[in-house]
């Protein structure tokens, strides 16, 4: 976690963004790669990106908002993201989301005390056969009942 | 032996990996040599984890496998109630007509020896033969209308821009499939990769694009993993790469990766993300077509509309439009979904009543109690009652009883779903997703969810407000999301008037 919430310097964002700058449209890539490494896009990351793709601060900042994926702020050691999504919400998938919400005592967005785990809404994530879903960090769950949410929520240590 | 364990991302969500590891210890402690192939799926999710295993006959179904249940792999096949009999012989696949699904499921998704065995590349082979005309109109004949959405005919936009004049020109693959209720384009990039691979390639050649992107969702990680593989094994086997096959021109392909934003499933928004801006929606004119990715002349087509192509010219257009209903030629994966008995994928001709598809395939609700609606083509499409269970899949069919079947995905919903809440759901999605250029999806959304929120406290004076502004949201608005919101809003309004008036009685007694 330290790792993540370091403050990097200059040319640890350029050794990351710098073999992506001959891409077609290498913003995005490199704004994931940033993200991959440090968990969130760090605030010194943007006059480098500025600078080597030749655009505005205000424009990277822009791009930066603009997506529900990219974060300025920093999160928990895990992230759990509730799909909110229709085929969810007709086997009670708002339920779901509310119980998990309650237990850890978090709005959507929020980070447990602990800084094990942040809770986010997720619209569909292709498991609309499989619902209620539920995806934590890159691992999804499918037909998420009580019994699931106890086993996930003591994995990440909740 | 040979077993088959899916490793598509539906089945491991239901335990595929737990399952594999307990096959691949019960053979070690048995010492039995087993060859554990991770194939994609067959579509029957509400199997999965579906086991196969290969016997004299064909390959025999278990399912749904939990690692208890795998011991019974080694033992006697039939004393064990999660055997299903052969695959092929199993209903839900029966009565399919597989053409793009074809292989999903059958192979492992990364062997091109296994792709190739499957008529993989003949398609290919074929088009490598065909002038890049011949290849538009073989696309044209075959009816093939793009599987995204908007339904607009392939070869129709592949030609605009083979006649256009540029030094550079691209195909885009849509791979964002944010519609809830979907999940065809998954499937297949996990299950049968190099089928979208092939389908781009033939693209380029038809339209003389020598670079293709697949903007690929965030929230798939299992499919950018594969896709990514896919398309290395591809060049290292020079099927992209400097010369298509060793007998055509240049073709290669990126993965990129999206970043959670529903609006850039929009062609135009995926450009502008594509090239590193805020997704904002582009007006139109200028059409892709002519002015896409960085200005150049750029086809962008659908995952499934893509994967289609292959069999297109493996079988002859003919073969496929031979398929369907009216307008709709071919097959559509069905994406059957939500409170339903038997959830997946089902390819079939266009022409099958939505009913049959509910109730018949996918056995009504999994709750058991009656459907009392579904929704059709994602956050943007209409909910429909039973009382238009009658209507065949098809596009102008559907059009007709003002709904739209969008990426094909159905959402089945029992009694108990609260029509009025699902419409705030709709109007409160919008607002979330919004790009934010026109002020009737911008702001109109958020007074939408206001607006409801008023006719929920008993304030029924408000239910003509939110016909008209669903009037203003349709009419003024630059894409889709703003412009058919209205739809699951004014069909629940119309379908269960009841619901919205009845808050309003509970409120005044
Ligand atoms: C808000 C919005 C979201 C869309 N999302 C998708 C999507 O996720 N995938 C897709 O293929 N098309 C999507 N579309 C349709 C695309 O704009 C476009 O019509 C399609 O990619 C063209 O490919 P096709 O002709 O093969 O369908 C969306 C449209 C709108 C307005
Ligand atoms: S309708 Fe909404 S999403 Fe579409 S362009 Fe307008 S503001 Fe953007
Ligand atoms: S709607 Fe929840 S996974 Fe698709």
């Amino acid at each position: 976690m330290s790792a993540r919430q370091a403050t990097p310097s200059t040319d640890d964002i350029t050794t990351i963004i710098a073999p992506l700058t001959d891409l077609e449209g290498p913003l995005l890539p490199m704004l994931h790669a940033l993200q991959d490494q440090y968990g969130l896009i760090p605030d010194t990351a943007v006059p480098v990106l500025a600078e080597t793709l030749n655009i505005g601060r205000a424009e990277v900042h822009g791009v930066i908002s603009f997506y529900h994926d990219f974060r300025t702020n920093p999160v928990g050691r895990h992230v759990i993201k509730i799909c909110r999504s229709e085929a969810c919400q007709a086997v009670d998938g708002g339920a779901l989301g509310k119980r998990v919400l309650d237990l850890l005592g978090l709005d959507w967005g929020g980070t447990t005390a602990n800084g094990a785990v942040t809770v986010e809404p997720v619209y569909c994530l292709g498991m609309c056969a499989c619902a209620p879903a539920l995806m934590v960090d890159k691992t999804v769950h499918g037909r998420v009942d009580e019994a699931k949410i106890e086993t996930i929520l003591q994995e990440v240590g909740a | 032996m040979k077993i088959y364990v899916p490793c598509d991302s539906a089945a491991k969500a239901l335990g595929a990996d737990a399952v594999a590891a307990e096959i691949q210890a019960q053979a070690a402690a048995r010492g039995i040599d087993i060859t554990l192939v991770r194939n994609g799926t067959r579509g029957m999710i509400w199997l999965e984890p579906l086991v196969e295993v290969e016997g004299p006959n064909g390959r025999i179904a278990y399912g749904p496998m939990t690692p208890a249940d795998v011991p019974h792999l080694f033992g006697d096949e039939t004393e064990c109630d999660t055997y299903l009999g052969l695959t092929d012989d199993l209903d839900w696949m029966r009565r399919q007509t597989r053409l793009t699904f074809a292989r999903c499921g059958a192979i492992d998704p990364l062997s091109m020896d296994d792709y190739r065995a499957h008529g993989g590349f003949n398609g290919l082979e074929r088009a490598l033969g065909m002038g890049a005309e011949a290849i538009v109109d073989e696309v044209k004949q075959s009816g093939l209308r793009g599987r995204g959405g908007a339904g607009f005919p392939t070869g129709i936009k592949w030609d605009t821009v083979r006649l256009a004049h540029a030094p550079k020109k691209y195909i885009v693959c849509n791979a964002d499939e944010g519609d809830s209720g979907t999940f065809a384009d998954r499937m297949i990039m996990e299950g049968d990769p190099f089928s979208l691979i092939e389908g781009m390639i033939i693209a380029g050649l038809g339209v003389g694009a020598d670079k293709g992107y697949v903007y690929l969702r965030s929230e798939y990680p299992d499919a950018i993993a594969t896709m990514t593989r896919a398309v290395e094994l591809a060049r290292a086997a020079g099927v992209l790469g400097a010369s298509v096959l060793g007998q055509g021109p240049a073709f290669d392909i990126e993965i990129r990766t999206g970043a959670g934003a529903y609006v850039c499933g929009e062609e135009t928004s995926l450009l502008n993300s594509l090239e590193g801006r805020r997704g904002i929606v582009r007006a139109k004119p200028p059409l892709p077509a002519l002015e896409g990715f960085l200005g150049r002349p750029t086809v962008v087509n659908n995952v499934i509309s893509l994967a289609t192509v292959p069999v297109i010219f493996e079988k002859g257009a003919a073969h496929y439009a031979d398929f369907g209903l009216g307008r709709s030629r071919g097959t559509m994966p069905i994406q059957i979904a939500g409170n339903v008995a038997r959830g997946g994928l089902f390819e079939t001709a266009f022409g099958m009543p939505l009913g049959d598809l509910v109730n018949d395939i996918g056995g009504g609700t999994a709750s058991g109690r009656p459907v009392k609606a579904v929704q059709v083509g994602g956050p943007l499409g209409a909910y429909m009652a039973p009382d238009k269970f009658d209507t065949p899949f098809g596009y102008e069919e559907f059009d007709a009883k003002d709904a739209l079947i969008g990426h094909a995905g159905v959402v089945v919903f029992d009694e108990g779903a609260d029509m009025l809440g699902l419409a705030r759901f709709a109007m409160e999605f919008c607002a979330v997703e919004s790009c934010g250029k026109c002020t009737p999806c911008r702001i109109g959304a958020v007074r939408g969810v206001e607006t409801i929120d008023r006719i929920a406290a008993g304030d029924a004076s408000a239910v003509p407000l939110l016909r008209d502004l669903c009037d203003t949201m349709k009419d003024g608005s630059l894409c889709a999301l703003g412009g058919f919101t209205p739809f699951p809003v004014m069909s629940a309004l119309n379908a269960f008037p009841e619901e919205f008036a009845a808050q309003t009685q509970e409120a005044a007694e």
